[in-house]
């Protein structure tokens, strides 16, 4: 499984990527992988306040309904538009087009995620 | 839960192949090996093989074994001629549904019962309350192979195996044949919606078969498939699946499935009383098939439906179609049921979605 090493993970399987757009999220090479093919997406609004371990996006699969948690606690500034047209980017580019939304994290809030390698460490034990 | 877990004779194929596996009905089983959608395609446009080996198979033998199945199940045995096979139900005292099955009869006072996997041990035990002295049943988990092979291209791949000259089965029947010149059951029917064949063979021989129907079918467009591929493709065809569609607490009535309980013989089986008078003045819910849209949430297991803003049911099964591109269902409903092509709503994490009233079968016939 590729799980970039620049990256921040959830323990459910989000990643996160911090920039001067504020932070990117979507889901793992693992989580897409484990889903299949994504077929639909739900995403939260722009400008909702959300709170890190929040269900708040849905990633549909032929097979399953899979629940998105906040992995930081913010508010969501934007979502990507392209999904909805075009959901098996998320099977296809898990870390790049296939990014779900960006959330500008609240400041002085510690956030528990993990890196790469504590992350790859929960998918093997 | 200290169940022990059913590994299947194909195994060893599963792992060759790279398969993602999961417990199923007591079995540990492929849910999945290229991808569910490229399976599900593979199966509709040329061939799918999967591994059921989990189906049970019980026989049923003996001078008593027609008047013992005729006593408990919901279709007529008499019916059928040797070598001919159809869908039918053991039905529990109140008419629900024990379990859903394929009944062969191989000769007079021969018959073959294939059931579900998770039913099996309880229709054994039903089946054997009804076992006489001339009859007997018998048929445990886990003694034989079984594959179905599935899709437009699967009798021309079937074929190659068949000795020279010998024909496939026609359509609800079964034959003793040789594939690769080892002894098999073959019939033909299948849980896809398209023409197949379900085979049968040794433990030991399964896997010679498998592998060579998989490299027989390779150039037509062959996919092993899985449990995935098996779940949309047999919604798409409007097939129940016992456990979600099906259970004690429904009958085929309610199931929208009155077609298999024949009610033109006189002998009495489990919940005939309750059956007659529900074919007779309407049961208190039925099941009907649901469509989505396209680009909207697609229908699941447990959801709502409304109609008119009324919950009116749930879903029992549902899925975003991979053929249609849109959800398809199969509800349970309270009656009277609105029509084919009236509104419906159900409710995705609280928000409700636009659906219509389908006939069961999401498929138009090629």
């Amino acid at each position: 499984m590729n799980t970039p090493a620049d990256l921040l993970y959830a323990k459910t399987h989000e990643w996160l990527r911090q920039g001067k757009e504020g932070g990117t999220v979507g889901i793992t090479d693992y989580a897409q992988s484990a889903l299949g093919d994504v077929v639909f997406v739900e995403l939260p609004k722009t400008g909702r306040k959300v709170t890190a371990g929040e269900v708040i996006a849905t990633v549909e699969s032929v097979k399953a309904a899979s629940d998105i948690y906040a992995p930081v606690t913010g508010e969501i500034t934007e979502t990507n538009p392209t999904l909805s047209a075009d959901p098996g980017l998320i099977n296809r580019e898990p870390y790049e087009s296939g990014w779900l939304f960006r959330i500008q994290a609240d400041a002085g809030k510690n956030h528990a995620l993990l890196s790469a390698s504590d992350y790859s460490a929960t998918l093997s034990s | 839960m200290d169940t022990p877990i059913f590994s299947s004779p194909l195994a060893s194929c599963h792992a060759e192949l790279g398969a993602r596996m999961i417990n199923f009905g007591g079995w540990n089983l492929p849910v999945e090996y290229t991808g569910l959608l490229l399976e599900h395609q593979a199966t509709r446009q040329a061939a799918g093989l999967f591994d059921i080996s989990h189906m049970g198979q019980i026989r049923a033998q003996g001078a008593g074994a027609l008047a013992a199945l005729e006593s408990l199940l919901t279709n007529d045995p008499a019916k059928l001629r040797t070598g001919e096979g159809h869908y039918t139900f053991l039905t529990n005292d109140q008419g629900g549904v024990i379990d859903d099955l394929l009944l062969y009869r191989l000769g007079p006072e021969d018959f073959l019962l294939v059931v579900n996997a998770s039913r099996h041990k309880e229709d054994l035990r039903v089946l054997r309350k009804a076992q006489n002295n001339r009859t007997l049943f018998q048929g445990d988990p886990g003694t034989k192979a079984g594959m179905a092979l599935q899709g437009p291209r699967a009798e021309a791949i079937l074929a190659q195996l068949l000795p020279a000259g010998e024909t496939s089965p026609m359509r609800n029947t079964l034959i003793e044949s040789k594939l690769l010149g080892i002894p098999a059951t073959i019939a033909r029917t299948g849980y896809t919606g398209e023409d197949g064949f379900e085979i049968f063979t040794s433990l030991e021989d399964g896997p010679k078969i498998w592998r060579a129907l998989l490299e027989k079918g390779k150039p037509m467009g062959i996919l092993p498939c899985g449990l995935g591929a098996r779940d949309s493709l047999r919604l798409e065809a409007g097939l129940p699946l016992n456990g979600q569609d099906l259970s004690p607490e429904i009958t085929p009535i309610e199931a929208g499935l009155g077609f298999f309980v024949d009610l033109s013989r006189p002998r009495p089986f489990p919940g005939r009383a309750q059956l007659e008078q529900a074919k007779k003045n309407g049961a208190r819910c039925t099941t009907i098939g649901l469509v989505g849209q396209p680009k909207q949430a697609p229908p699941r297991h447990g959801y709502p439906v409304f109609h008119n803003g009324n919950q009116i049911g749930e879903i029992t099964s549902g899925v975003p179609s991979p053929t249609l591109g849109y959800g398809v269902a199969l509800a349970l409903i309270t009656t009277p049921a609105p029509v084919c092509g009236q509104d419906l709503e159900f409710e995705v994490r609280g928000r409700r979605v636009p659906a219509k009233v389908s006939p069961r079968k999401f498929l138009l016939k090629k």
